[in-house]
């Protein structure tokens, strides 16, 4: 799983049956700092909480489909659940 | 797997049932050498692993389900042992 951010909603006309009630959201994928990395891509939302701002964390794949009931539907990337807060050690207190 | 340095943790309310009750870990991923590659990882914890601590990680769905004894988990990364130490033949 990796860090994202929701920058945007994805509105379509038109999708498949299986999605026609998930939101697709777009998110910037984070380092662990919190930075932007890398290109920005569109999550489905199984939480179905999760909204512009929201720092969230995502996977892909097979795991993707599986956040989702029913799980056998074609999604790339989706949101596993919403982050409250990153909690990293400080850089001096790891060996 | 792969080698990694917890680094953090994540707090996180809201969330696929999966998590519940489970620490979800920061993990920075490193090198045979130890040294980190710049990538990280967002690992459910199946040992108990720490602040700073050296981990091996699996980062493959069907491995982690079976951890997980839950066919549908939504889950890829999963910290499932603590390195000692790693040892490199001298090329």
């Amino acid at each position: 799983m990796l860090l994202g951010r929701v920058i945007g909603t994805v509105v379509p006309a038109l999708l498949v049956d299986e999605l026609a009630a998930t939101p697709l959201l777009w998110i910037q994928p984070l380092d662990q700092a919190g930075r932007p990395e890398g290109d920005p891509l569109v999550c489905a939302d199984g939480t179905r909480m999760a909204g512009p701002g929201q720092t969230i964390y995502w996977v892909a794949s097979r795991e993707a489909a599986l956040t989702l009931d029913p799980s056998f539907v074609p999604v790339d990337d989706a949101i596993v659940g919403l982050v409250d807060e990153v909690r990293l050690y400080p850089p001096e207190d790891l060996p | 797997m792969i080698l990694g340095r917890i680094t953090g943790s994540v707090v996180s309310t809201i969330h696929h049932p999966i998590v519940e009750g489970r620490k979800l870990l920061v993990a920075e991923r490193l090198d045979p050498t130890g040294h980190a590659t710049g990538g990280y990882v967002i690992a459910l914890d199946a040992v108990g692993a720490g602040q700073g601590e050296t981990v091996l990680i699996l980062d493959e769905g069907n491995g982690a389900r079976q951890i997980l004894d839950d066919a549908d988990a939504p889950v890829r990364a999963i910290v499932v042992g603590i390195v000692d130490a790693v040892d490199l033949e001298r090329s």
